[in-house]
């Protein structure tokens, strides 16, 4: 497979995870033939990648695929990682996707009218690429990690499993959002203090009147909202992830859900000088501004609610306390006194383009794209927060970006191949 | 919904210009603030503005702006402005002030009235040396907005917030920067 000519095929799919495997079953449907390449197996990410308490932050009813609707007996539950990798391996056997794994695609460059993929395993020739390799390959750890003494012990969400792979002592977590609550929550539980640094962050109850907020979100038209429709696309994919968890108790996994166990919140992490953490004063502010946009969601849930005369189905609307902060928090904390033992950095993640070799990245490194549809022709990108649509990055929100998406590959390769067909028979002609 | 039409006096769609263009040319987005400051005597000093970079090139104020600083009359001194410190809550204060403006002008609501009063907290036995575990600057700020505009007390709060996240004085004030003071 090394050696030899390359491969010529109209389709090539990077990344065999829920994204790439719905596109590919909705090119097969349309017809367009194509090959997924996957690194290794199939929802690869999932087997490495994933802390082991992780759940999905989405309801099991939620976890449908183009072609596979959810069909065990809990569909308020919230997948395990083993659930989420046997419900992904159980949709590419159902689709019957084109899959070659263990192919790690080296380089992707423009070839001719369309593309070259050089794997480990040989080379491949296509007019269309999808690019669905994941949204969350590295872990995006400040440059101000650099400076941290050499004594704390530092580690990401990729690689991070349980808190017993940590040092006994005090717990610095820094980012807020759907990670890094997670993460404190269980760490704190786990009997080594936790101070949480948190930024901006997204509050969200796990259930309001009654139902999961995953529920209300997808029935009140909220997930479909199209990126095209809301104000300031770029910040809104810049959203952290909702401080929500996945647990059998349907629990709200909220700031002041922390500090009820005992976890201390500081402001933003700005830098590290002296062997001391430096905080934003910002803190307050930060909560005001998750609790105001929380209750905007909630009179958007209760709106609907009346529009659609579902008020006596559900437990009347209802506000939550706003976060509480200490009056002062602090602006320090010493790295060096043995308080602080470890570092989490739940600061994002970012995908990797190493191997990406068409031209398409921004100054920031994002790839360039109109809802998918990638400023290179016949290039399509999928699984990005808010790719399409509110709901672009979850599984359940891959479905209608692959629909989209595979509709406009297949009109580019018809459109492409009779420009073709139209020059060859001009040529004819002469 | 009336057809009024909202007016601040904040010119958004300029604004909004700007982050368009910027965004295709962000070398055009480094600006340099400068001001110059010289001593009178005592404690008293005369700081000045007028030129600044921005935008690629020089540019100025449409005229020279001058600021007295002085300490009151109880640290012996002759009170010819305001202290320092009064400086950076002016400075805090008309920063998230105009960010209210901008940001209810861009949220189309309108401001009738915005009031802000500050207050800043200090223990002078830090700057004064008597106990090094005192920090010389403020020991928290307080601000207090009262605004009367046509908006729930809701959307009044949000443009509060949104104007903190936008402000260039808050984060400066809530977060460190390096300072570097050399000797020509």
């Amino acid at each position: 497979m090394v050696s030899g000519a390359p491969s010529k095929i109209d389709t090539v799919v990077i990344g065999a995870g829920h994204s790439g495997l719905a596109m590919s079953y909705c090119l097969s449907h349309r017809g367009i033939e194509h090959v997924v390449l996957e690194r290794s197996d199939v929802a690869n990410s999932w087997r490495t990648e994933r802390w082991d308490s992780l759940r999905l932050l989405t309801p099991n009813w939620q976890s449908r695929l183009p072609g596979l609707a959810y069909e065990g007996d809990d569909p308020d539950g919230f997948m395990t990682v083993p659930e989420v990798i046997e419900f992904v391996d159980h949709y590419a056997d159902v689709i019957s996707a084109p899959i070659q794994t263990r192919t790690t695609v080296t380089s992707v460059c423009c070839a001719g009218d369309g593309y070259q993929v050089d794997t480990d395993r040989g080379t491949w020739k296509c007019r269309a690429i999808v690019v669905a390799s994941g949204a969350c390959n590295v872990a995006s750890v400040p440059a101000i990690a650099s400076s941290a003494p050499s004594s704390i012990a530092m580690v990401t969400p990729l690689d991070y499993r349980n808190p017993d792979q940590l040092k006994e002592g005090g717990v610095l977590v820094v980012g807020a959002s759907a990670t890094g609550t997670q993460l404190a929550d269980e760490i704190h539980r786990s009997g080594r203090p936790v101070t949480l640094a948190v930024g901006e962050h997204v509050r969200m109850p796990r259930v309001y009147r009654g139902r999961d907020i995953q529920w209300w979100m997808d029935a009140a038209g909220v997930l479909d909202e199209h990126y095209d429709q809301v104000d300031d696309i770029k910040r809104a994919r810049n959203v952290p992830s909702p401080q929500l968890a996945g647990s059998p108790g349907r629990s709200t996994l909220d700031l002041n859900a922390l500090t009820g166990i005992g976890v201390k919140l500081i402001g933003r992490l700005a830098g590290i000088k002296n062997r001391k953490g430096q905080f934003s004063g910002s803190l307050r502010n930060n909560c005001a501004l998750a609790d105001l946009k929380m209750n905007r969601l909630l009179n958007t849930i209760d709106e609907w609610v009346s529009e659609n005369g579902f008020d006596n189905e559900v437990s009347p609307p209802h506000r939550f306390a706003a976060t509480t902060v200490e009056k002062s928090p602090p602006l320090d904390l010493d790295l060096s006194n043995g308080q602080i033992q470890t570092i989490v950095w739940a600061t994002g993640f970012h995908p990797d383009y190493s191997w990406l070799g068409v031209p398409v990245l921004d100054r920031k490194g994002e790839i360039r794209h109109e809802g998918g549809v990638v400023d290179s022709p016949g290039m399509y990108l999928m699984g990005m927060t808010f790719l399409r649509r509110r709901k672009s990055s979850f599984i359940h929100g891959a479905g209608d970006d692959a629909r989209d998406l595979s509709d406009h590959l297949t009109s580019y390769l018809a459109n492409t191949i009779s420009n073709a067909d139209s020059i060859l028979q001009a040529g004819a002609n002469k | 919904m009336t057809d009024k039409k909202v007016d601040n006096g904040v010119d958004v769609e300029f604004l909004l210009g700007a982050r368009e263009m910027l965004t295709e040319a962000p070398e055009g987005a480094q600006f340099q603030w400068r001001a110059k400051c010289d001593w009178v005597y005592g404690t008293h000093s005369k700081t000045s503005v007028e030129g600044f970079f921005g935008l690629g090139e020089e540019q100025n104020h449409k005229t020279e702006y001058t600021f007295d600083a002085d300490h009151p009359e109880v640290f012996s001194s002759e009170d010819h402005g305001a202290t320092p410190v009064e400086i950076v809550l002016a400075g805090l204060a008309s920063c998230l002030t105009a960010s209210v403006a901008a940001v209810a002008q861009h949220r189309e609501i309108q401001l009738n009235s915005v009031s802000a009063t500050l207050e800043g907290g200090m223990d002078i036995q830090g700057i004064l040396g008597i106990d090094s575990d005192v920090r010389n600057g403020f020991d928290g700020i307080k601000v207090t907005y009262n605004i009367d505009a046509d908006a729930s007390k809701e959307d009044i709060e949000a443009l509060v917030a949104q104007a903190q996240k936008r402000s260039a004085v808050y984060d400066i004030i809530t977060n460190p920067t390096n300072v570097t003071v050399e000797v020509s």
